[in-house]
């Protein structure tokens, strides 16, 4: 009997991101438009593996999904030890931008969930004109904190287990038991600080509030899509983002949390398939 | 039956829930819930509760208490429940629930306490 394999493929390219040297993970799989996916905070690219195995998705697109460093399979660089781990808005554009030129992407889609919908609003602020489209999953210009990042780097308390804990609220109560606890699987094995570090861009660095309304999107087209059980970023916050950026296309995912693609993937397949269908 | 009723029930609940009592094997504390003005004052320790009482208790201390409005309480124990009202964060978020306290113990062992608190969710409704 043939191997029941997995369509993706991983492998690891050599870059430099602001002139320090990276080697990073990443799975493709598919032909076509690049569709570039970011995963949350604290977690890896494992999170579009259902949309690195669909078709109907892989038929129209090269899918591509990166750990970011300190993340999944990407180690962090050379001296890592010697400081705190902190990803801010110029880094994570950075990171973002190296990996397309090193895998020399034209004109890729990029799709980010949470703080990966973040950056992908300030893509659109300030690089709009490198990017076919972008999809924006769970984001907003800021959002209130509800809870206090200090919990999740200390020594008495253990970093993986309330990070999943932490964020198991933001998964619907409908999506299926196996696909939460897969996606609090992945929290679980995060490194030490580093969903407190990618946070350190959500809450202090990233507030993009005043700059989303200098968004073009006829430069480059531009979806929000948040799930209605998402309180971290409220579907509020999402509508009143997209109520500043005229032509950005917004929609409230019913029944899905924070993690659409990895919490509930048969039922972000209902909202994500149109919108990938509008990008030529 | 009002939400205090409901968590009266908690100790036959966490008692047939094998895997929770197996994740609250460590757990060791005492602490306060109150449903709605109903104060509990709950012991816990090798995964059981060792006290569960109901109303005021004169000078008990608690490491943590829970607070959280009756119409709080009803919502998160729908078994489907509402957005924004499904988690005891997305409560402390809007205002409907509180938490103080040493916090350690709480957040040590995060999931143990939430799904403690949601146990009532699987009484029937009205129950």
């Amino acid at each position: 009997m043939a191997p029941a394999l997995d369509p993706m493929v991983g492998r690891y390219v050599r870059l430099q991101i602001d002139g320090v040297d990276h080697r990073l993970y990443f799975e493709e799989a598919g032909q076509g438009m690049p569709l570039v996916c970011l995963h949350t905070a604290g977690a890896d690219g494992r999170q579009y593996r259902h949309l690195l195995a669909d078709p109907e998705v892989t038929s129209r697109f090269r899918v591509l999904a990166f750990d970011l460093p300190w993340h999944g399979k990407s180690t962090p660089p050379d001296g890592w030890e010697k400081s705190e781990y902190r990803l801010t808005t110029a880094s994570y554009t950075a990171t973002i931008r190296a990996f397309c030129r090193a895998l020399e992407l034209d004109q890729p889609v990029v799709m980010g969930c949470s703080i990966g919908g973040r950056i992908v609003l300030n893509l659109a602020i300030a690089h709009a004109a490198e990017f076919r489209a972008l999809i924006a999953l769970e984001a907003a210009d800021f959002q209130q904190p509800w809870y206090d990042t200090a919990w999740l780097h200390r020594p008495d308390v253990h970093g993986g287990e309330i990070c999943a804990a932490l964020v198991s609220g933001l998964i619907a109560p409908h999506s299926p038991p196996a696909s939460r606890h897969e996606t609090l699987w992945m929290y679980m094995q995060g490194g030490p600080g580093v969903f407190k570090g990618d946070l350190y861009f959500y809450r202090v660095d990233g507030d993009l509030r005043d700059k989303v309304k200098t968004i073009d999107t006829e430069l480059c087209p531009l979806y929000l899509l948040t799930g209605e059980y998402d309180f971290s970023c409220a579907t509020e916050d999402t509508l009143r983002t997209a109520a500043q950026i005229v032509g950005a296309e917004v929609q409230v995912m019913k029944e899905v949390g924070h993690f659409p693609m990895i919490e509930n993937p048969t039922k972000f397949r209902e909202y994500i398939l149109p919108v990938l269908a509008k990008i030529r | 039956m009002i939400p205090a009723d409901r968590f009266q029930r908690l100790p036959e609940l966490l008692a047939d829930d094998a895997d929770l009592t197996r994740r609250g094997h460590w757990v060791e504390v005492d602490f306060r819930v109150d449903i709605g003005d109903q104060p509990f004052f709950l012991g816990l320790g090798g995964g059981a509760l060792t006290s569960f009482e109901r109303g005021p208790q004169l000078m008990r201390s608690s490491t943590f208490a829970i607070r959280g409005s009756d119409e709080a309480w009803t919502r998160y124990w729908q078994p489907i429940p509402p957005p924004g009202w499904h988690d005891l964060f997305a409560l402390t978020k809007r205002g409907a629930a509180s938490i103080d306290g040493d916090l350690r113990t709480l957040l040590r062992n995060l999931q143990f306490f939430k799904d403690l608190l949601a146990l009532p969710r699987r009484l029937p409704e009205g129950s």
